[in-house]
């Protein structure tokens, strides 16, 4: 029974990873990252569920904190760039190459 | 066996314990003039005489005291100090004065004597002649160092010091191109012969656990194999190089650039003899070894043909005299080889050649003081009128060389040819060959210079030389006529403890050989002046036969040292040089080129692509994830 949970999150991980590092525009890609996080957020659950026990709600407690506070830091990122550079393209931040 | 009779030295006990002045006299003398030249820069040159001096007489004062001795306790031994001693070598310096060395102490210091006094007359004008006369000290310092020494390893320190002093000396002139390169060609070609010598050294040094003359002496009785015969080869190298012989002859000619009493002292009376003394030192090896004997024997008897066959066709008076030189060492190499029959006939003609050939050597220096240092005979003729003193002083040597009757060369000469008959037929013969061409170039050389018209260049006024330069021509042209007659019947039984010879029977008529010698000589004398006294000399050396392009040519001695040894130095040097620049430094290429090509390859990683980046970042979760699940289930 948790096959079908852990197939889930197995395959929501991997859309997230996918679109990282396929998507152009840095909001879908930030997005592909909560995708992720919410796979790994599902594995603790459906761990917890099977097991009968809290740890792994605890767990995603953490990860959804987290992944708030991240939210709130990247995206202030994300909006300064685009007020500088006008673009929300992530190749077009490639300063770090030179 | 051959039993070797060894005479063991005797302790240094009075006068004998300051025998190591002789050597520290021109040494300090040395010093001075080289070190604080510029205070003594007007007292300099007396004061090289002055030491030298000092030592002759220290020398006179050592051979009296050894002529009074008893034979057996003529050989004394002076320990100087320990040089170093490590673990079981024990090397000392110390010096040997036995009836070998002073003869040589007295040839060096008294020969050197008088050309120091005649290089003040010559080298008057000269602008550096203080270091002149401190590189004439140094010279013989090393030389007295050479024949005093009591092992070999002082022997060569010695050695290399003449061939230093050589060195300084014949490129004197440093503004002249040609006599630094001749410089440096007698140098490299000494060092040839240094290579043999040091490999006799080290020899002697594994074989016997020391270089004294006393242990090689006893020890090489016991010496098994081919070691005798090896150790005689390589001193016979070493002796090639230092005395000119062939193969290493063509330094000499090349050693006449340099101011003409350095060709009498050193090319003429002393360094180069240095190689016959080792050979004769050396007896005890010698005497064991009939194969070290034979080389001995063939390379005296090719360079006295070699050095007879130049003097023929040269034109200028010190390379002919040079040749000459050449050969007589020849000759004196010959004696030696013969072996014990032979030794004392070889220091014979050593000593009596050191007299007449410094005569003759400086009288060319006075011929060319008196005309304007022109070396060309063939601008010289008629000075016999000019150049009175030269003209009979350089006739003393002149009889002498050629061995005419009781002049010194007489006696010498004829005992070695008598020798090298006993010996062998053909080496006899040789020699007797030697003789007549010896008579040959020599008138040629008389006719051209003294006799017959003038062909002087433009400008020349002939003048006899100061008396600083024709005193000392008297008193050689006085030892060419007696010292001969005067050595005769005593060096035999003088040297025989230190050179193992035995003593013949000397007659006061020739024998049979001495009348076909006489003949030979006469004949040379008159073929010279049916070709050089009857007709005019020609202004410009005719073509010649290939005899005397040969001749000429040193025999081609150049070429072929170029040949055998510089081209094919050269081939290896530019070997190496290619094989470093491409192989050694291609080796290293291919290193950093890799290295390179992988950085090239590595920086692509960081582009400044962020989606680069989450790719790198997915991989190696990828990774870790593998050996976390791998490592888990393993």
């Amino acid at each position: 029974m948790i096959d079908q949970y852990l197939y889930l999150a197995v395959i929501l991980f991997v859309i997230g990873a996918i679109g990282v590092m396929i998507r152009r525009n840095a909001l879908v890609a930030f997005m592909s990252v909560e995708l992720m996080l919410n796979a790994a957020n599902l594995a603790l659950v459906a761990f917890a569920w099977h097991h009968a026990s809290f740890d792994g709600q605890v767990a995603s407690f953490f990860v959804m904190v987290v992944a708030a506070a991240e939210v709130v830091v990247g995206l202030a990122i994300i909006v300064s760039i685009y007020k500088t550079r006008r673009s929300t393209s992530v190749d077009n931040a490639n300063l770090l190459s030179q | 066996m051959i039993q070797l009779e060894i005479v063991d030295p005797v302790a240094a006990t009075g006068l004998f314990g300051y025998a190591w002045l002789m050597i520290a006299l021109p040494a300090l003398g040395a010093l001075v003039l080289l070190l604080f030249g510029r205070w003594v820069e007007k007292v300099g040159p007396y004061l090289a005489v002055a030491t030298i001096t000092g030592s002759f007489v220290i020398a006179v004062a050592l051979f009296l005291q050894l002529l009074a001795a008893p034979p057996e306790s003529r050989a004394v031994a002076a320990h100087l100090y320990t040089w170093f001693s490590t673990g079981s070598w024990q090397l000392d310096v110390g010096l040997l004065v036995d009836q070998l060395s002073i003869l040589f102490a007295l040839l060096i210091t008294g020969v050197g004597g008088l050309i120091h006094v005649y290089s003040l007359g010559y080298m008057a004008h000269d602008a550096r002649k203080r270091r002149f006369f401190g590189y004439l000290n140094l010279f013989v310092a090393a030389m007295l160092t050479l024949v005093l020494a009591d092992n070999y390893l002082v022997l060569f320190v010695g050695w290399e010091g003449v061939g230093l002093a050589s060195y300084l000396l014949i490129g004197f002139w440093q503004h002249k191109p040609s006599a630094a390169a001749a410089a440096k060609k007698a140098f490299v070609m000494n060092r040839v012969g240094d290579l043999g010598m040091v490999l006799a050294i080290s020899a002697m040094l594994a074989q016997f656990g020391s270089s004294a003359f006393i242990d090689v002496n006893h020890g090489a009785a016991t010496l098994t194999g081919p070691w005798v015969t090896a150790i005689g080869l390589l001193l016979l190298l070493g002796a090639c190089g230092k005395s000119a012989q062939v193969p290493l002859q063509a330094w000499l000619l090349d050693a006449m650039e340099g101011p003409t009493p350095v060709s009498a002292l050193i090319h003429a009376a002393t360094m180069v003899t240095a190689g016959v003394y080792l050979v004769v030192r050396s007896h005890a090896i010698f005497d064991l070894s009939a194969d070290a004997r034979l080389a001995v024997v063939i390379v005296g008897t090719v360079t006295l043909l070699a050095g007879a066959w130049i003097g023929t066709s040269k034109d200028d008076i010190k390379k002919v005299l040079a040749g000459s030189t050449m050969s007589q060492i020849g000759y004196m190499m010959l004696a030696a080889g013969i072996g014990p029959a032979g030794y004392a006939f070889a220091i014979f003609h050593l000593l009596t050649h050191g007299a007449f050939k410094a005569n003759m050597f400086l009288g060319a220096g006075s011929v060319m003081h008196g005309m304007n240092d022109d070396v060309d005979m063939r601008r010289y003729g008629g000075l016999a009128k000019y150049l009175p003193i030269t003209f009979w002083t350089f006739a003393m040597g002149y009889l002498a060389i050629i061995g005419f009757p009781l002049t010194s060369g007489y006696f010498s000469k004829d005992h070695i040819i008598e020798a090298a008959f006993h010996e062998s037929a053909l080496v006899g013969t040789l020699a007797l060959l030697g003789a007549g061409v010896t008579a040959f170039y020599m008138t040629r050389l008389m006719l051209m210079t003294f006799g017959g018209g003038k062909r002087w260049a433009d400008g020349v006024h002939p003048h006899e030389s100061p008396a600083t330069m024709t005193v000392p021509l008297i008193v050689l042209a006085a030892l060419s006529l007696v010292a001969g007659a005067a050595m005769n019947g005593w060096i035999q039984d003088w040297l025989e403890p230190a050179a193992g010879n035995h003593p013949h029977e000397v007659e006061l008529l020739p024998t049979p050989i001495g009348w076909l010698t006489m003949l030979v000589v006469a004949a040379g004398v008159l073929v010279g002046w049916l070709v050089f006294g009857r007709k005019q000399i020609p202004a410009v050396a005719p073509q010649g036969n290939p005899l005397a392009v040969a001749g000429r040519n040193d025999l081609f001695g150049d070429a072929i040292n170029d040949t055998l040894v510089v081209q094919p130095v050269l081939g290896l040097s530019r070997a190496a040089v290619a094989t470093d620049a491409k192989a050694l430094d291609g080796f290293v290429g291919v290193i950093t080129t890799a290295l390179g090509g992988l950085s090239v390859g590595g920086r692509k990683v960081q582009n400044g692509y962020v989606r680069s980046y989450a790719l790198t970042m997915v991989l190696g979760v990828l990774v870790v994830g593998a050996v976390l699940i791998l490592g888990l289930a393993a």
